[in-house]
């Protein structure tokens, strides 16, 4: 297309990566200005103070470690359950297919505060509310849809020849799958997981609910509940910020592409 | 093998695939939903272990609650003023996005940082900058300082630029994928007749990208209206109940007065008006196929 970068797509450009990246930027600096000096308008110096506090001073590492156990758990439980289902909805010829996707697409648009009080009550019968694996479970609910969605179009995109020859040369279907589609899937299985990933790591309201033992909070739970007895410890909140988000601000540029094509997936028509 | 027998062994292979994931979505969505309506109908106080039936008493109660309807009134206009802004910036940003031009891939890189924070952290990142006396939004600003979290009036506004800065970037990725639908054809076309970008904006990109805006609008607006985590960070639903949204009121009567029964008819009234929303945006969505 025939263009000319003119001065008021430059602002445009300017003002937005500001808007963007300023807050961002602004919580880093904050995370390095002495603690007592935050009343002042700029720093003195830069120190590593917050970050050493908030490592060594309270419990993070075990809350970045609960995050991390979590957010693995639901992306393999999902993409196991996930997979198998994509696959079906793909390439098999059944009733219900219809009736599936859009289930899924409902459930992912269901108010998670919906169903909170009645998972919370099972989650205690089963005796699995305080614990991490437990709460797992009903990240399914936001989880699974999503994987469900990006999964199927990857396997949409993936030519019926191969699977026909497979069947010709003697694969049941699920063998079909196994060892043919689902190798070939892998950059669709990866974008899932770090789709999944991402929304595990940040899910806040059952987090919040379910776990009740300090020592099991994640990430999104930890840093809400951040105090100490005199006033905001705001140098030790963002330098707990970054830590917690610096991981997935890399992971997201470093698989910009991948990530844009799995959020957009299923909801564009070809 | 015969081909009848061989489709049906693909078709009960099919199911069986299919069956975990079907049991998955019924045990952690539709029995809970289900149950959630069940609740409702009872008075539950957990820690009394108080329960019993009591119809449709909370419902009745539900309609008389004033703390009800003004929730509803703030969800309502956090959705309807955040989807608006979101989607007035994420044409532009599309367009840029879209457009070779200088800091293209820094912006195409940086506008998914704000997606990827945890909502949690990008409300305590603003919380930061709005405090009233050390938040560098006061600094910048002349004049007299706001106390932006702690006014009624300012905290739902707050709020919502919060949410525009974490979800404008989808918004806009969803309107670069209506964008680069659009064949590279028309525009030739257009530039041969004449037309100036404007017009070729308004004329054809705007009406094919309709489909993809309302999509963008449904997708947003049943997310902005079960918003939870970034206002009960920055302000708990205060001021004065200022900011509380339905998800907030239920999550308060459920998990801090413990009151399973009333809390379950909330989040059922925040359910059904979800489903409401969606039927409304899904029948514009029809409509819009029909037409072409």
């Amino acid at each position: 297309m025939r263009h000319r970068p003119g001065l008021g797509t430059a602002l445009a450009v300017v003002a937005f990566l500001t808007f963007f990246l300023g807050p961002f930027c602004w919580q880093v600096l904050t995370s390095l200005w002495p603690d007592g000096e935050l009343t002042r308008p700029w720093p003195s110096h830069l120190t590593l103070e917050s970050y050493a506090s908030v490592l060594w001073g309270r419990p993070f590492l075990r809350v970045v470690l609960n995050s991390l156990w979590v957010a693995t758990l639901t992306t393999g439980f999902c993409l196991t359950v996930g997979a198998a289902a994509a696959f079906a909805l793909a390439k098999l010829e059944f009733r219900g297919r219809g009736l599936l996707l859009s289930a899924a697409l409902a459930v992912s648009m269901f108010p998670p505060i919906a169903t909170v009080s009645p998972l919370y009550l099972i989650l205690r019968a089963v005796g699995l509310r305080d614990s991490l694996v437990g709460l797992a479970l009903p990240y399914a609910t936001f989880a699974l849809p999503l994987t469900l969605w990006v999964l199927t179009s990857f396997f949409r995109q993936l030519p019926d020849e191969l699977y026909r020859a497979a069947r010709v040369d003697g694969c049941t279907p699920f063998q079909a799958f196994w060892r043919v589609l689902l190798p070939l899937a892998a950059p669709g299985l990866a974008t899932t997981a770090i789709l999944v990933f991402i929304f595990a790591w940040n899910e806040f309201l059952y987090a919040l609910t379910f776990l009740s033992t300090p020592e099991k909070r994640t990430v999104p739970v930890a840093i809400s509940l951040f105090a100490s007895e005199h006033r905001e410890p705001w140098g030790e909140i963002a330098a707990a910020s970054v830590v917690a988000t610096l991981p997935l601000v890399a992971l997201t540029v470093l698989f910009q592409r991948r990530i844009v094509s799995g959020l957009t997936a299923g909801a564009v028509k070809e | 093998m015969s081909p009848r027998g061989s489709l049906e062994r693909e078709r009960r292979q099919a199911y069986l695939l299919v069956a975990p994931a079907v049991l998955v979505l019924g045990g952690v969505a539709l029995y809970p939903i289900l149950a959630a309506v069940w609740l409702s109908l009872h008075r539950f106080i957990l820690v009394f272990g108080e329960r019993r039936f009591t119809g449709l008493e909370n419902y009745a109660y539900l309609l008389g609650d004033s703390r009800f309807w003004a929730a509803l009134g703030n969800t309502a206009y956090f959705t309807a003023v955040a989807v608006t802004v979101e989607l007035l910036l994420a044409v532009p940003l599309a367009l840029l996005l879209q457009k070779a031009s200088p800091g293209r891939g820094l912006l195409r890189a940086s506008v998914l940082v704000p997606w990827a924070i945890p909502t949690v952290v990008s409300a305590r990142l603003w919380a930061w900058m709005f405090n009233p006396e050390y938040g560098v939004i006061n600094r910048m600003l002349p004049g007299q300082d706001i106390n932006w979290l702690g006014a009624p009036g300012y905290a739902l506004h707050a709020a919502i630029l919060v949410d525009v800065w974490k979800t404008t970037p989808f918004v806009a990725l969803l309107v670069l994928a209506g964008l680069q639908g659009i064949s590279e054809d028309l525009y030739k076309a257009a530039r041969v007749d004449g037309a100036s970008p404007w017009r070729t904006f308004v004329s054809l990109t705007l009406p094919l990208l309709k489909p993809a805006l309302l999509l963008a609008l449904l997708f947003r607006s049943l997310d902005a209206f079960r918003v939870f985590d970034a206002i009960y960070v920055l302000t708990e639903g205060g001021p004065a109940n200022t900011t509380e949204t339905l998800s907030i009121y239920a999550y308060k009567t459920l998990m801090r007065s413990g009151d399973f029964g009333y809390g379950s008819t909330l989040s059922v009234a925040t359910f059904l008006c979800v489903v409401v929303l969606a039927a409304v945006w899904l029948r514009l969505l029809g409509r819009e196929e029909t037409a072409r």
